[in-house]
């Protein structure tokens, strides 16, 4: 199999699959042309992520990327969340080959993303360098990001 | 219930195929090359193994019938001789197809950097390109047209006759890398005017790692591996006896079958085919609505499904039992889907949603009511989780199918 056994849980049943009708922030990432968009939606209370939901078009290891992002941040202060790296996300998959990396990438930015519009949304005040300088939706190459 | 229906990947080896391989590997030891009796009973069984390949496929003589590795061997090899030939007579010019299979496309990106002219023609929306096309990019310096007989991807089938026939008629060589179609439908080498063709052994239930480039007589083949005086000095290696004699065991059952094979096999797809699409909305069929053996395979389906994308499909396929491929970029490990959905047109969002399944007679209708009874139930959970799916049913961004 092509992937980890933790992949194929995720993908087979995807924890926090879903949309929000009453989301405190939500961000899409991606570009159907590539193959993949990820819409994360966040549900934040006194600074803390309380519920996560995602939605996800794209390969096996999107899903997965994706449904384990949800789990890590899911609880977690949203300073902890934009902690969440790529690589961690990766890891807690027992690690992905390498022409997939690019989706636990697309996962980290679907977190920023959605933080990132939470805090928009809510006039909090953050340094625009922590997220994505705008080029989230262009595709990403299908090689290792280190 | 596991339903493999990926042989356009690759077929299953038919019991006649793997008894004949057994056979050799277990008795049949002896060197063709060799000039004592286990080298002559190898060397006899081979010379028929060619003459029963060289008939099959409408040959005028066995020696016409070069064995090689498999059909990327024959298609780089076929393409590299006539570019020398063509070179050495100032013809350095290349007509091929959009569509063709990689072994003919990065062959062709070689020799394009070595210095060769190479025009790929546009291929139609329904998957074909015609005889008109070729015509009228044929050239003075012209050394060579090669185009598929069958696409691998949509099944659409290539009006090869007609366009041997306007090779012929301008003195241009004409390869066809006819993998897909050998043992599937009828191919005919004098008839259809080819110079030059490549078969795949293991496409038509025999053994992988083997096959055939058909070489009309008068028509000038380099030597391209060079050692032994194996297949006429052409390539040189001690020969694969026993994956010989299992290809033309396979080829000669399949050629006997193939009237009853294809009325058996396309009634099959048939019904996949009409029953996806009307099962699952939004659903597109690549390449053409014709059902005839002279327009598409009889195996083929080809659908793109919006809002889905076809790794995770072919995964959720295969969970539930069912084994297909797909053209999409996650699936053929690069950035872009497949070049054979982009060349008929296809945008780049549609081709990510692509399915190939592919039947052949080891199939059964069981296993299409079974496919038809999963796979519209896996596209409609992957789409109910799809933002792309969200978009197109909430109005905010148009249907493309
Ligand atoms: C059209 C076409 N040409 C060439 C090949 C390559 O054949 P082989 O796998 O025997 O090298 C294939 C098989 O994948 C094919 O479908």
């Amino acid at each position: 199999m092509l992937y980890s056994e933790k992949v194929m849980d995720h993908f087979q049943n995807p924890r926090n699959v879903g949309k929000m009708e009453d989301a405190d922030g939500i961000g899409e990432v991606g570009n159907a042309v590539c193959g993949d968009i990820m819409k994360m939606y966040i549900k934040v209370k006194d600074g803390i992520i309380t519920d996560v939901k995602f939605n996800t078009f794209g390969c096996g290891s999107a899903i997965a990327t994706s449904s384990m992002a949800t789990e890590m941040i899911k609880g977690k202060p949203i300073e902890e969340a934009l902690q969440l790296s790529n690589k961690a996300v990766a890891e807690a998959l027992d690690g992905l080959p390498p022409v997939k990396m690019h989706c636990s990438v697309l996962a980290e930015e679907a977190v920023r993303a959605a933080v990132k519009d939470y805090y928009d949304k809510h006039g909090i005040a953050y340094d625009p360098a922590q997220f994505c300088a705008g080029d989230c939706a262009h595709c990403h190459d299908h090689g290792e990001k280190e | 219930m596991r339903i493999y229906a990926d042989n356009a990947a690759t077929t299953p080896m038919s019991e006649t195929a793997v008894r004949v391989m057994e056979d050799a590997l277990e008795h049949l030891y002896g060197n063709p090359s060799s000039l004592h009796s286990a080298g002559q009973e190898a060397r006899a069984r081979l010379e028929e193994a060619r003459a029963q390949i060289a008939s099959c496929l409408g040959a005028a003589a066995p020696n016409e019938i070069y064995f090689t590795s498999g059909g990327s061997e024959a298609d780089n090899t076929a393409l590299r001789s006539a570019a020398l030939a063509g070179a050495k007579k100032g013809k350095k010019h290349i007509i091929s197809t959009a569509f063709e299979h990689h072994a003919i496309l990065h062959t062709l990106d070689a020799l394009a950097k070595e210095g060769f002219e190479v025009e790929l023609l546009p291929v139609s929306p329904d998957g074909f390109v015609t005889a008109a096309q070729v015509e009228a990019a044929i050239r003075e310096d012209t050394a060579l047209v090669s185009v598929m007989y069958a696409n691998n991807e949509i099944g659409t089938v290539q009006p090869i006759r007609e366009i041997g026939q306007v090779c012929r008629s301008h003195g241009v060589l004409f390869h066809t890398d006819a993998v897909q179609a050998v043992g599937h439908i009828p191919v005919d080498v004098q008839a259809d005017c080819v110079d030059m063709l490549s078969l795949s052994a293991h496409k038509f239930h025999g053994p992988k790692g083997v096959g055939v480039l058909y070489v009309r007589r008068g028509v000038t083949l380099t030597p391209f591996i060079r050692g032994g005086a194996q297949e006429r000095g052409k390539r040189a290696g001690t020969e694969n006896v026993p994956a010989i004699l299992s290809m033309a065991a396979a080829l000669r059952e399949a050629v006997d079958r193939l009237p009853e094979h294809m009325a058996y096999v396309s009634a099959l797809r048939d019904k996949l085919n009409d029953g996806l699409l009307r099962a699952v909305p939004h659903t597109a069929q690549n390449g053409t609505a014709l059902r005839d053996p002279a327009h598409r395979l009889p195996g083929t389906v080809s659908l793109c499904f919006e809002g889905v994308e076809g790794e995770s499909l072919l995964l959720r396929a295969d969970l539930a039992g069912i084994e297909v491929s797909s053209g999409s970029a996650c699936t053929s490990g690069s950035l872009e889907p497949s070049h054979v959905l982009l060349a008929i047109g296809r945008p780049a969002e549609i081709a990510h949603g692509s399915m190939r399944l592919t039947l052949s007679d080891t199939n059964t209708e069981a296993e299409v009511d079974y496919m038809l009874e999963k796979i519209p139930a896996i596209v409609a959970g992957l789409r109910d989780m799809s933002p792309v799916w969200e978009d197109l049913m909430s109005g905010k961004k148009p249907h493309l199918i």
